[in-house]
């Protein structure tokens, strides 16, 4: 097995059941995955189908009850200890208190780089989600698309191969997610990093991913697995190509047929 | 748009109510003072008319209510004319009471953070901490600081520590309610983040709750130091009024000298503001520092 083949994160037969008050959640149920290195895979299905669930379980934020999953071949638990991933949340969760600059640095002071490594790599980060010159900004004083990426070169600045992203543009508007929908692209292309990447908008999921993990709910599940064809260079206006459309068409009926409707009794 | 004007937003709002206030106050000190006058004057058989009466209402030496001029007049005369270690001078009294405070204010402050920190971070002590914390401020202070002070006086310790101690037990509450809160106010992802940083509970600590803590820590302190200050005068009646402002307000109620007690209610009052004034500059500089939204 070639290094580029690698398996990042498998997922067997996993599970994961809440205790509510209510009764059990079935949060996930029978999901079955392999997330290879390069990947970029992005999981989509409504709320509740577990698609920000299963995220958490490969951060280690969540704690899977039945099946057996492995990121970069040891537990969640280890991988965390490892800082073997970063994640980017659905908020910026940028400290108010420190400017850009060292939001950025905070994972770089927490892991123990020199000062000198830190300077070196925000402004590598900066520089690669476009924000050269807001270093010495303060969270507030930047736009929420800004503050995004600023949280995008958190999670880049320390080494890890494992991008984790939970819907980090489903705050922001159509135009500006475009842009930074571009932008990622970029960046994976640059960085050669393994990302998941959570999102309920399918024209995103289809123009981002090489692979598409179409998940429903009640109890969480995959429905669907797509590998897409489209080629790994992709313009905006890639969006308006038969394939392009054939994948959306596909994903839109995998979330129609895993779509019960029981909740509209 | 409008600008900032000193003279609008500030100074004629609060100068009317200023006014508006001395106006009742000598008002009242007319009334309250004039049957004395008028008891004086039956007794000597003399006919008093008000015209007469009301100037002798505002320079009585033991009025019901002292005119604000007479206690001007006695602040002026106390803190101005007279040497600051002279037993007779306010800013001796007001200086033995604000060492206490500020004693009492530090431990408390200290003890509130140590405690609220210990709470956050241990289920037990969260259990059972939490309700005799809230108890102890059920209890009135005034009953508590006689106790306080006679089994320290029995242990040997005396003056300014027992005095401190009162300070401390009322205002190291709002230290602990106000950290409590500060220090779980971090948001769940900002919590997740460290959580995925693998960072240790020192670096989440020091990075994220101990800063996120910082406003409520001010708010709790600027409280904190103004029931100091309450404290140490509640300290200082059952000390046998040696000496400081609550020595000040005892004497004066023994032998009917109000102006004294009113001229030691005026200083506690702007030691209070001068405090609490202290405390929000720091308040606003250390936000400032973090880079809160000017």
């Amino acid at each position: 097995m070639t290094s580029s083949h690698a398996s990042v994160v498998s997922a067997r037969d996993l599970g994961l059941t809440f205790n509510t008050g209510d009764g059990p959640v079935h949060a996930l149920t029978g999901v079955n995955l392999e997330v290879k290195k390069g990947d970029f895979v992005s999981f989509i299905g409504p709320s509740g189908c577990g698609k920000t669930t299963f995220l958490r379980v490969i951060a280690d934020l969540e704690k899977p009850t039945s099946g057996t999953i492995t990121v970069n071949g040891t537990t969640p638990e280890d991988a965390r200890k490892n800082r073997s991933y970063g994640y980017v949340f659905q908020a910026a969760a940028l400290y108010p208190w420190r400017t850009i600059e060292k939001n950025i640095a905070l994972p770089l002071e927490i892991m123990g780089y020199s000062k000198a490594e830190q300077q070196a790599r925000i402004a590598r980060t900066l520089d690669l989600v476009n924000l050269t010159g807001f270093g010495k900004k303060f969270p507030w004083q930047l736009s929420g698309g800004m503050q995004q990426r600023a949280s995008i070169a958190r999670a880049l600045a320390f080494d890890a191969d494992l991008l984790l992203m939970d819907e980090p543009f489903g705050a922001l508007d159509e135009i500006v997610r475009d842009h930074l929908n571009e932008q990622l692209l970029k960046l994976w292309a640059a960085t050669e990093k393994t990302i998941c990447f959570v999102t309920h908008s399918i024209p995103e999921a289809v123009y981002l991913s090489t692979k598409i993990v179409v998940m429903s709910p009640r109890p969480g599940r995959v429905t669907d697995v797509i590998d897409s064809p489209l080629p790994k260079e992709r313009p905006l206006d890639i969006r308006e190509t038969p394939e392009f459309l054939e994948i959306a068409h596909r994903v839109r009926e995998g979330l129609r047929a895993g779509h019960s409707y029981e909740e509209h009794v | 748009m409008r600008t900032d004007s000193f003279l609008r937003d500030r100074l004629i709002p609060v100068g009317t109510v200023i006014a508006i206030l001395i106006a009742v106050w000598y008002v009242a000190a007319v009334f309250l003072n004039a049957p004395f006058e008028r008891d004086t004057a039956a007794r000597a058989g003399t006919e008093v008319t008000f015209a007469e009466i009301l100037p002798r209402t505002m320079a009585q030496e033991r009025p019901v209510l002292p005119a604000p001029h007479q206690v001007i007049a006695e602040i002026w005369d106390t803190t101005v004319n007279k040497a600051v270690t002279s037993k007779r001078s306010l800013v001796y009294h007001a200086w033995i009471t604000l060492s206490a405070t500020l004693l009492g204010f530090g431990i408390g402050a200290a003890l509130g953070i140590v405690l609220a920190v210990g709470i956050v971070h241990n289920r037990a002590m969260d259990r059972s901490f939490m309700p005799w914390v809230i108890a102890s401020q059920t209890i009135p202070i005034l009953a508590v600081a006689p106790m306080i002070i006679v089994v320290l006086n029995a242990i040997g310790i005396s003056g300014l520590l027992p005095k401190a101690l009162i300070s401390t037990y009322l205002s190291f509450f709002p230290v602990v309610v106000g950290m409590v809160k500060g220090l779980r106010s971090p948001e769940a992802i900002q919590l997740d983040l460290m959580h995925t940083y693998n960072a240790t509970p020192a670096q989440t600590f020091w990075k994220l709750r101990w800063p996120a803590s910082m406003p409520y820590l001010f708010t709790s302190l600027k409280v904190a130091v103004a029931i100091s200050l309450v404290g140490a005068i509640v300290g200082e009646l059952p000390t046998g009024a040696v000496a400081g402002l609550g020595a000040r307000l005892l004497a004066g109620s023994y032998y009917g000298q109000t102006v004294q007690i009113w001229s030691a209610l005026f200083m506690a009052a702007a030691l209070a503001a001068i405090l609490v004034a202290i405390v929000g500059i720091a308040h606003t500089a250390v936000l400032r520092r973090m880079g809160a939204r000017p």
